[in-house]
């Protein structure tokens, strides 16, 4: 059977220490039995390696920062499909999925399809907004607060004890044990991110996540658990495990079903000694280690981009447990045309 | 006393817990032991059977088994 050509851009191409999910999400894609994907970049930084893996991404393209507005990104869009007709395009961070998401039916008109979450999924499972959202959908959640100046610090000790955990609006997280601690995460997440930080109840157990893709019907197109085995010291997985736990493809199954989520999500969640599960927080995208779904035998990049095409796509009913990911470095070489070309003209 | 459904235990003595993630390597004699479990062999039963094989003092004996299968429950790899 022919490969349908298709043309699929993402972005999320920082494949760092700290890597976006653009790459894994793009060689998901590129396995895919009926798609033959031309892959487009959309970087924001110069330097982010996928832009120079020519054996993944066939054309990269800079794009403005979320903060410039959907009108600038559109523009840049609107010059980008002048000479590449994008079929579907994926973003991968959750900073600039608002825009993506407020510019969705602009991008429909340009022939460019998405499968994002809607503006109230994206809102309501927002860090600052965790304790309602465990509320209304009957998932343990651990206390949170959000905070929008530093000396609302010294009153949590009514609601909260040290240690505690300190949290961006989109990222970063450092556990605090005392009040000076927290004043200083404070303003080093405040400072990247802006506000409000969000203090969050430290619940002690295991972390685990799960990697899922919801069709916006009520459906669980696919999941798979796993257990970080082997942590960065920014808290990110260099090797984990896929679980066969049944109570956690359960929570997620039913979500999913009563959120009726769309499009990719991971759940990032705290089983407890006890056997208790504590959602900590819902990121609105598929995660950076999505390629071990992949490898355990469900594509859930390639079914994203099916349900973006309007594709009928049969939920995945199995996957490999105990499958592994690790993680490496590699020192990809550049030739300083390529980086004068993206510099000077912002494509490559 | 049976084996928990979620471990996975190959022939070469490595033991996956799928629902938590955690593997474990285990000595020829832990294998034998696992493996009398998982035929349903009681703990009684399992020392009488490591006596008759091995040239150890029966306190020796009755001790390493009772140790190891009390490791075995708290890691919820066996439970009664």
């Amino acid at each position: 059977m022919s490969r349908k050509k298709i043309t699929v851009a993402t972005t999320g191409l920082n494949n760092t220490d700290n890597p976006g999910p653009g790459i894994p999400v793009i060689r998901g894609i590129l396995e895919s039995k009926i798609f033959d994907a031309r892959i487009i970049g959309l970087a924001y930084e110069n330097l982010e390696p996928g832009i120079y893996m020519h054996d993944l991404v066939n054309k990269s393209y800079q794009i403005p920062y979320p903060t410039a507005g959907s009108d600038i990104l559109l523009k840049r869009l609107e010059y980008i499909t002048d000479t590449e007709k994008i079929d579907v395009l994926i973003p991968n961070y959750d900073a600039e999925l608002y825009t993506f998401m407020k510019s969705a039916d602009e991008l429909n008109k340009l022939g460019i399809k998405t499968f994002l979450p809607t503006l109230k999924q994206f809102e309501e499972r927002h860090k600052s907004n965790l304790p309602a959202f465990g509320k209304k959908y009957g998932i343990k959640v651990p206390h949170s607060r959000p905070i929008f100046n530093d000396r609302e610090i010294y009153t949590l000790t009514t609601d909260f004890q040290f240690p505690l955990l300190v949290k961006g609006k989109y990222y970063d997280a450092y556990v605090a044990h005392n009040p000076e601690q927290a004043k200083m995460y404070f303003h080093r997440i405040s400072g990247k991110w802006g506000l409000p930080i969000i203090i969050q109840e430290h619940i002690t157990g295991t972390e685990v996540n799960v990697v899922a893709l919801g069709d916006g019907n009520g459906n669980t197109i696919g999941a798979v658990p796993m257990r970080k085995q082997y942590v960065t010291d920014k808290g990110k997985a260099w090797a984990g495990i896929a679980l066969g736990d049944t109570n956690l493809l359960k929570i997620t199954s039913d979500l999913i079903k009563r959120t009726k989520w769309r499009g990719g999500m991971e759940l990032e969640m705290i089983k407890t000694k006890e056997n208790e599960y504590y959602l900590i927080e819902i990121n609105p995208r598929l995660p950076a280690w999505v390629y071990l779904a992949v490898g355990a035998g469900q594509n859930l990049p390639e079914a994203l981009v099916k349900l973006s095409l309007g594709m009928d796509v049969k939920p995945f009913d199995d996957y490999e447990v105990g499958k592994l990911f690790i993680r490496y470095s590699f020192d990809l070489i550049c030739d300083l045309e390529e980086f004068e070309k993206l510099s000077l003209n912002a494509e490559l | 006393m049976n084996i928990n459904k979620k471990i996975a235990i190959s022939e070469s003595g490595f033991l996956f817990d799928s629902l938590t993630g955690d593997s474990y390597s285990m000595n020829p004699i832990a294998v034998e032991i696992v493996s009398m479990l998982k035929k349903d062999m009681t703990p009684d039963e399992i020392k009488y059977a490591l006596l008759e094989k091995y040239e150890v003092s029966t306190s020796v004996m009755e001790k390493s088994v009772d140790e190891f299968i009390d490791t075995l429950k708290n890691l919820n790899i066996v439970s009664e």
